[in-house]
């Protein structure tokens, strides 16, 4: 029996990560993750025009990237999916045009990295695919516009502001046993604790990332002590503090062992990132680039990832609603 | 003399728009916008010339001196123009200012490309 509960499921071929790759921006490039990333620009355009077109292009180039380095062509991949921040995920289906690749499109807002994973390794446990390329990317200047403000109004930051991540995270699941294996997933669901403010989604996201871990722990048995690391996508210093106040509400214990690829990407002193990265881009190369690397070197053996997302509309909020959390997650396993 | 009272005013006012970025959860925009209208009551029930008075442009040149320029534009239109000064004055005085924040936004959009803060 594959389903563990309500929201896990355990996939019994254990599909395995068999290649990833990442791209950063520059500011990325200065933080202290820079060593893992597989390539960082060297400024916001990339040789583009506009910044949707340069998130596009960094898609683009981290889906080439990942088929090379895994040596395989577009023709060995059964599916890409993927999904960004921006309306109609323009980035992912731009990205692929060319590529010829069959296309599955998911917003999961920052949690698109895990969603990605965790629908892929799924169709592949199902057997209905022996290679799935997962992947997401965010650029801060097309999310600012997107979710905020144009860059060029120029407006101040707010201290519990995160900063969305330029980069972008791609990995090929694969039937193929090497590398570390996905052993379990748990789709989360949508949590609403009524949050309304855009300048704050770590809080608007740590109820969402609490549930989904409660339940993962609660479907497999598990504690928090199976895992070397837990790591949520984006829930950056403030949403990470409740999320272990929360759990720890919750007879559950993570700290010592958890971990926030916002806070693991930028030294928020130094860089001035305030609360810490976000964004889709933010799991997506914290993942492809450093987790990645220190599963194969084994100075991690069983983590839990855990991507959490904002679903959150400028429209919606403008008219009175509040900010959706979701977080899913995947257990990668050597 | 003149240079203090201006900094210690316009100080105030910037500071006052940054303790309501820190502290509450309004937008920047919101933060504008509330400035100008605040600019604008204040002006109407005369608490405003008291201040200009104090800080010149130190009052004059933050958004809430746009509110205090837009209400004395209406008031002075309305003098000479009667009622229709409530619909043009307040834009007639401050026509200069708009008119040069479209402009050279235009032109700075033709020569420059936006980049992140670094």
């Amino acid at each position: 029996m594959k389903r563990l509960g309500k929201k896990t499921v355990a996939l019994t071929s254990t599909p395995h990560i068999i290649e990833t790759s990442s791209i950063v921006g520059k500011k990325e490039g200065e933080g202290p993750l820079a060593k893992y990333f597989d390539f960082i620009l060297e400024d916001e355009y990339w040789g583009e025009k506009s910044f949707e077109k340069t998130e596009i292009k960094i898609l683009k180039e981290n889906l080439n990237k990942v088929l090379q380095k895994a040596k395989k062509t577009p023709e060995d991949i059964n599916y890409i999916l993927a999904g960004d921040l921006l309306n109609q995920c323009i980035s992912s289906s731009y990205a692929v045009r060319e590529s010829e690749i069959p296309f599955i499109g998911l917003y999961g807002a920052c949690s698109t990295m895990v969603e990605s994973l965790a629908v892929g390794s799924m169709l592949v446990d199902g057997g209905f695919a022996d290679n799935v390329i997962a992947m997401t990317s965010s650029h801060f200047c097309s999310a600012e516009r997107q979710f905020r403000f144009p860059l060029e109004q120029g407006t101040q930051r707010t201290p519990t502001a995160q900063w969305t991540v330029t980069g972008s995270g791609a990995a090929i699941v694969s039937t193929e046993q090497k590398g570390p294996k996905i052993t379990n997933v748990t789709i989360g669901q949508v949590v609403d604790m009524g949050i309304k403010d855009a300048n704050n989604m770590g809080a608007a996201m740590a109820p969402a990332a609490a549930d989904t871990i409660y339940s993962h722990f609660d479907e497999t048995g598990r504690d928090p002590s199976y895992y070397d690391l837990i790591v949520t996508g984006d829930l950056g210093i403030i949403g990470g503090e409740i999320l272990k106040d929360i759990l720890l509400k919750n007879d559950i214990n993570i700290k010592g062992r958890y971990n926030d690829c916002g806070i693991l990407m930028f030294d928020s002193k130094a860089q001035d990132t305030h609360a810490g990265g976000s964004g889709c881009g933010c799991c997506g190369s914290v993942f492809a680039g450093y987790l990645y690397n220190k599963l194969q070197q084994k100075e991690l053996n069983r983590i839990l990832l855990v991507a959490t997302g904002a679903l959150m509309s400028p429209t919606a909020i403008q008219q009175g609603e509040a900010i959706e959390g979701i977080a899913h997650a995947v257990a990668i396993e050597n | 003399m003149s240079y203090l009272t201006a900094f210690i005013t316009g100080g105030i006012l910037c500071s006052i728009g940054q303790i309501l970025i820190d502290k509450t959860k309004l937008t920047p925009a919101r933060i504008l916008v509330l400035f100008i209208v605040s600019g604008v009551i204040l002006t109407a029930i005369g608490l405003y010339e008291p201040i200009v008075k104090f800080g010149g442009a130190g009052a004059t040149v933050p958004l809430t001196g746009f509110g205090y320029a837009l209400v004395n534009g209406v008031i002075k239109e309305i003098n000479n123009y009667g009622f229709l000064g409530i619909f043009t004055g307040g834009i007639k005085a401050t026509a200069a200012g708009v008119g040069a924040a479209i402009f050279f936004s235009l032109i700075v959009g033709l020569i420059f490309r936006a980049h992140a803060k670094a």
